[in-house]
């Protein structure tokens, strides 16, 4: 029985781990999905995220009392939550003018270009961002301040889950229910899937590539930055540098779900965070960084398409 | 003899001069200096070698910092363990004679384990490529960086002291010397177009019976033989190892090399190496002067916002860098003749 117990607070642990990669892992994989490309510097906005919730919540902190309650209670949880969704949702319309902003000054003066020259800008991109922050913000670990209540739930007798890491699944469930309804049910997202079916064919229908292409951006750093305040709520210490591992680990997820599918990103975003918990809970937390790039490199080896990609042909 | 060999004869002989005359007055009387020449010799291997794989086979690796870890440890862990037994050389002081046949033999260890390492990432990566390549060789180098902070034998967190600082002029400019022979050797010998229809077309390389695999592992093979030898010089130099100094940073920092001066210009990258070495040095010597307002310090010594800025402008404006692949450099030249 203890040993039951053991394996569901570790799959609970991998699950929120795993929320924040899936979020993440969305952005890779929608723009892979309508450019063709990796936007490396996908982590960093992850990274942005975080700082413009740290930026942003001392302005609310009176309004929303952010830090004074130990618990949730009856009366006080639709204003908590009110407080915490506030900062998230403004964080997400920051990120996602960033993200497009970025696309518009850096990768879209290069679309008709090699997908080399691409990868080098997205590379410069990542590096200008974070050492950007690093400077105007310092390069120093930064405390995030208390959004929500963070306490282990009762009543769960062995299982101990905090009320963040219940907070991060929520929110995850309920972003990847939109996302859902915006891809498969609204024109944009209609304009997207089939942009990334086939472009041209896509302009010619009428749709505005450049614009459906935006909205892409906007959608995936606005996840992202939901990604980093959910992840920043669970464990408070920022850096300018924190979206590099988390950012690498999502785009594994990506891939491991078969790159440009969106469920995919989900599920394989779920996988790793499983995996990398169970690998520490195993007794290798050293290697928790390294299990990742592992699962890659033999996913590209066996099956590069991933779980849920389809195949595609290479055309001269 | 040809006349590329009479010339690598030629060049190595000068630098075991220069290194056997010059040595102790540069390194005695110019200590900064000789450190920064130490320093652009070590970045010109580094990217000269990278620019096999990146420039000329059109493949893009970004770990090419894990092999030059696997040099370095590899060198460090021989002289440590090796030297007193075969040389008889004892906390780095021997005669010379010794110290530089220790120092030969080290470096031809780390380039071998190094080599071994990128056989190893080459294999599996043959079937990937652009951004799928890059990740996986960052991932590579990652794991690499990761493994050398879990061994102990290697100091782990601690870091490695590396007894002997055998690293020389003659060692670092003959390696400088052979890295750029080699190179050119390999990319203009009939052999070595190989590579290059590799870059240009895989599809139609391959429909002409070239074995692009073969090919793509021999880059991968031969550049990080030399990273790892670059690796050699640096753990000679600096005396002292940890895995942060090979982290994804150093890695980037060999790609804007290659990129500034041209995916595919020997000539172009070993520029690019000496100024991008010189560069933050002079940035920050600049930054303490009275020119510069106090806010703007950190600006100028933070040498990854420059480079990030550097690939972003480039990519934008010059995607084949300051000097190309050699033909639009010779095109410009015509036509400003000509007009």
């Amino acid at each position: 029985m203890d040993k039951l117990i053991e394996v569901l607070q570790q799959l609970v642990n991998g699950v929120s781990l795993g929320s924040i990669y899936a979020l993440i892992a969305l952005g890779y994989t929608m723009v892979y999905g309508v450019l063709r490309f990796i936007n490396f510097a996908h982590g960093d906005i992850y990274m942005l995220g975080a700082y413009s919730g740290f930026l942003l919540a001392p302005l609310f902190a009176h309004t929303f009392k952010f830090g004074e309650f130990d618990t949730f209670t009856p009366e006080n949880t639709l204003f908590i939550l009110s407080g915490a969704g506030l900062i998230m949702v403004l964080s997400m319309m920051i990120c996602a003018t960033i993200g497009v902003l970025i696309e518009r000054i850096a990768y879209r003066p290069l679309r008709e270009r090699p997908r080399l020259n691409v990868l080098i800008t997205a590379i410069g991109v990542s590096l200008f961002l974070q050492n950007m922050t690093q400077y105007r913000l310092g390069a120093d670990p930064k405390a995030f301040p208390q959004l929500i209540p963070v306490y282990v739930i009762e009543g769960l007798g062995n299982l101990t889950i905090l009320t963040s890491q219940l907070a991060i699944i929520v929110a995850t469930i309920i972003l990847l229910i939109i996302l859902r309804f915006v891809v498969m049910k609204t024109k944009i997202g209609l304009a997207m899937r089939a942009l990334s079916f086939n472009p041209t064919a896509c302009s010619i229908m009428g749709v505005n590539n450049d614009v459906v292409i935006s909205f892409t951006f906007a959608l995936g750093s606005a996840l992202a930055a939901a990604a980093g305040i959910l992840v920043s709520m669970d464990s408070p210490s920022i850096n300018p540098l924190m979206g590099n591992l988390p950012g690498i680990k999502a785009f594994v997820a990506a891939v491991l779900g078969g790159i440009g599918n969106i469920s995919g990103a989900a599920l394989g975003g779920l996988i790793i965070g499983i995996l990398e918990t169970f690998v520490v809970a195993i007794g290798f937390p050293q290697w928790r960084d390294g299990i990742a790039f592992a699962v890659l490199i033999v996913i590209l080896l066996f099956k590069p398409t991933g779980i849920l990609g389809r195949v595609e042909r290479e055309k001269v | 003899m040809s006349r590329s060999l009479l010339n690598l004869v030629f060049a190595l002989v000068l630098c075991a001069s220069i290194s056997f005359f010059g040595e102790n007055f540069i390194a005695s009387n110019f200590a900064y200096y000789y450190d920064i020449l130490i320093s652009i010799g070590v970045n010109i291997i580094l990217a000269t070698s990278l620019n096999l794989v990146n420039g000329y086979t059109g493949q893009f690796s970004l770990g090419h910092a894990g092999f030059m870890a696997v040099g370095a440890y590899a060198s460090a862990s021989w002289s440590n363990h090796l030297d007193p037994i075969i040389f008889g050389i004892v906390n780095g002081s021997g005669n010379p004679v010794a110290t530089n046949a220790a120092m030969f033999v080290s470096m031809l260890f780390a380039g071998a384990m190094a080599a071994i390492a990128g056989f190893a990432v080459g294999v599996p990566s043959l079937r990937l490529k652009g951004d799928y390549l890059a990740i996986v060789t960052l991932g590579f180098g990652e794991i690499i960086r990761v493994a050398i902070l879990n061994l102990d034998f290697l100091g782990a967190s601690r870091g490695l002291s590396v007894p002997g600082t055998y690293t020389n002029l003659f060692w670092t400019y003959g390696s400088v010397v052979l890295c750029i022979y080699v190179v050119l050797s390999l990319v203009h010998s009939t052999y070595g177009r190989g590579f290059l229809t590799v870059r240009d077309d895989e599809v139609a390389a391959e429909a002409m019976g070239i074995n692009t695999t073969k090919y793509k592992v021999a880059a991968f093979v031969v550049a990080a033989f030399f990273a790892g030898v670059a690796g050699a010089l640096y753990a000679h130099f600096k005396a002292f190892l940890t895995p942060e100094g090979f982290n994804f940073f150093r890695s980037v920092d060999v790609v804007v090399i290659v990129i500034l001066g041209g995916m595919g210009s020997t000539i172009g990258v070993v520029f690019a190496a000496v100024l991008l070495t010189i560069l933050p040095e002079a940035l920050r010597g600049l930054a303490h002067t009275e020119f510069v307002p106090a806010a703007y310090q950190v600006l100028l010594e933070n040498r990854l916002i420059l480079y990030s800025l550097l690939l972003i402008i480039l990519m934008l404006t010059r995607p084949q860098g300051l000097f190309g692949d050699g033909t639009a450099f010779k095109k410009w030249l015509g036509r400003s003749r000509a007009d």
